[in-house]
């Protein structure tokens, strides 16, 4: 739902009686302290917002409550849009659901009806037109504090994503000569793309010989992803380099033989480990250390 | 011509300075092919670091020099690959097998030279 479309928009109908939403926001007004009171008690009582202390949701119910009834009398919801942004960037690091802060706005909505229908039971004409003007201002705001929280939460689910993405890439180099890659989570075109640029630059500017690509964090291997480190290895021997793959779990290399997929161009080997001796044996080390001669064919 | 032929020992250096039209890839290949025999070269080395654009025919075109300079009896090795040519390269799904790679011209001098001592060693 777009938010934006929700702020241009009156909240009221044109037949509803401003004499009545006048007569409202005022009753809302004056009997303030008892509804915040019951609105933070059902909340608790509900067990929502279970991660904040009586004092935190106390200070928040009175801010939304005011934002609440501002919006009802002025139709306009920015102010209480802005507020629930705020709130949401507060409180959506310390864990609170969607269920929680819809079921919050539910409640405020149940508490106040029921409050306005006690109140005009004298009068179920009154009560009629007050429910008329109260109810789909009631449910904009609701909606409108529910879609702020959501969009809120996933602003931060995409930060989050671009910041996986940026650290989940590491080229190290090991030796001189020698890098490593190691590959965890899930690998998409995208993803895979960006993997291999950073690993060619890297290439490049360590003049790397060998490259051990570690796929041990690699959960699922699929027809895409063997095709992407095919690609990969075969890129990374255009730039000189040739590469080692390890870390193939055996459930992966049955799959990849299940697939058909042709990895035999491909130099793998069990784990991490076996990968960088045998990197090593590439770059002429030997195994004692020290640097022997006659480095194998590559 | 953008390309600089260099004949150093048993080998030829094929020097690209720019970014190469179809018809200057097809002499380039055609002037390698006559001069391995003439000069009895046993490795071609091309440096393709100046180019930033790498098309599917030129790709095509560094393949068939390697075949080619292969049944003259040279091996050939590509340097200075760019990493985003390398990707576009792979991507054209050609079978790039008969063509080396290395990074630049010492390295590849050092893979020609190993090259050599082990089909000498083969020999005896």
């Amino acid at each position: 739902m777009n938010t934006q479309a929700l702020t241009g928009a009156r909240l009221q109908g044109p037949e509803v009686d401003s004499e009545l939403l006048h007569q409202l926001v005022e009753y809302l007004r004056q009997n303030r302290t008892e509804l915040r009171e019951e609105w933070a008690r059902r909340i608790t009582d509900a067990q929502l917002l279970s991660v904040m202390t009586p004092e935190e949701i106390f200070s928040e119910v009175t801010a939304v409550y005011d934002n609440y009834v501002d919006a009802l009398e002025t139709g306009s919801v920015e102010t209480l849009q802005a507020y629930a942004r705020d709130l949401s960037e507060r409180i959506i690091p310390r864990g609170v659901e969607t269920h929680e802060v819809l079921g919050i706005v539910l409640l405020l909505r149940d508490v106040l009806a029921r409050s306005l229908f006690v109140n005009y039971l004298h009068d179920p004409d009154l009560l009629n037109g007050i429910l008329d003007a109260y109810e789909p201002a009631a449910n904009r705001i609701a909606v409108t504090v529910g879609v702020s929280f959501v969009e809120e939460r996933e602003r931060v689910i995409r930060e989050q994503q671009d910041a996986i993405r940026e650290l989940s890439t590491p080229v190290l180099q090991v030796r001189e000569r020698l890098l490593i890659l190691p590959i965890i989570g899930m690998l998409d075109s995208a993803r895979a793309r960006q993997l291999t640029e950073q690993l060619l630059g890297a290439i490049q500017s360590n003049r790397a010989k060998v490259v051990v690509i570690d796929i041990t964090g690699v959960a699922t291997v699929d027809v895409t992803v063997a095709n992407h480190l095919v690609q990969t290895v075969e890129a990374a021997r255009l730039m000189g380099a040739s590469a080692i793959i390890t870390g193939l779990s055996s459930k992966i290399a049955q799959t990849l033989v299940d697939l058909g997929v042709d990895l035999g161009m491909m130099r793998t080997v069990g784990d991490l480990q076996g990968g960088l001796e045998e990197a090593e044996r590439v770059l002429g080390y030997r195994p004692d250390g020290t640097n022997g001669t006659a480095p194998e064919d590559t | 011509m953008s390309v600089a032929i260099l004949h150093q020992g048993d080998y030829l250096i094929a020097s690209i300075q720019s970014d190469l039209t179809d018809s200057q890839v097809l002499r380039l290949r055609d002037e390698l092919a006559e001069r391995v025999g003439r000069h009895r070269a046993r490795g071609i080395i091309i440096d393709v670091g100046a180019m930033d654009v790498v098309d599917s025919f030129v790709a095509r075109s560094l393949r068939s020099i390697a075949v080619t300079a292969k049944l003259r009896g040279a091996d050939t090795v590509v340097v200075g690959i760019q990493p985003d040519v390398a990707i576009a390269m792979v991507q054209f799904e050609l079978n790039l097998d008969p063509l080396r790679a290395a990074l630049d011209i010492d390295e590849a001098l050092a893979e020609l030279n190993q090259l050599a001592t082990r089909s000498s060693g083969d020999e005896r």
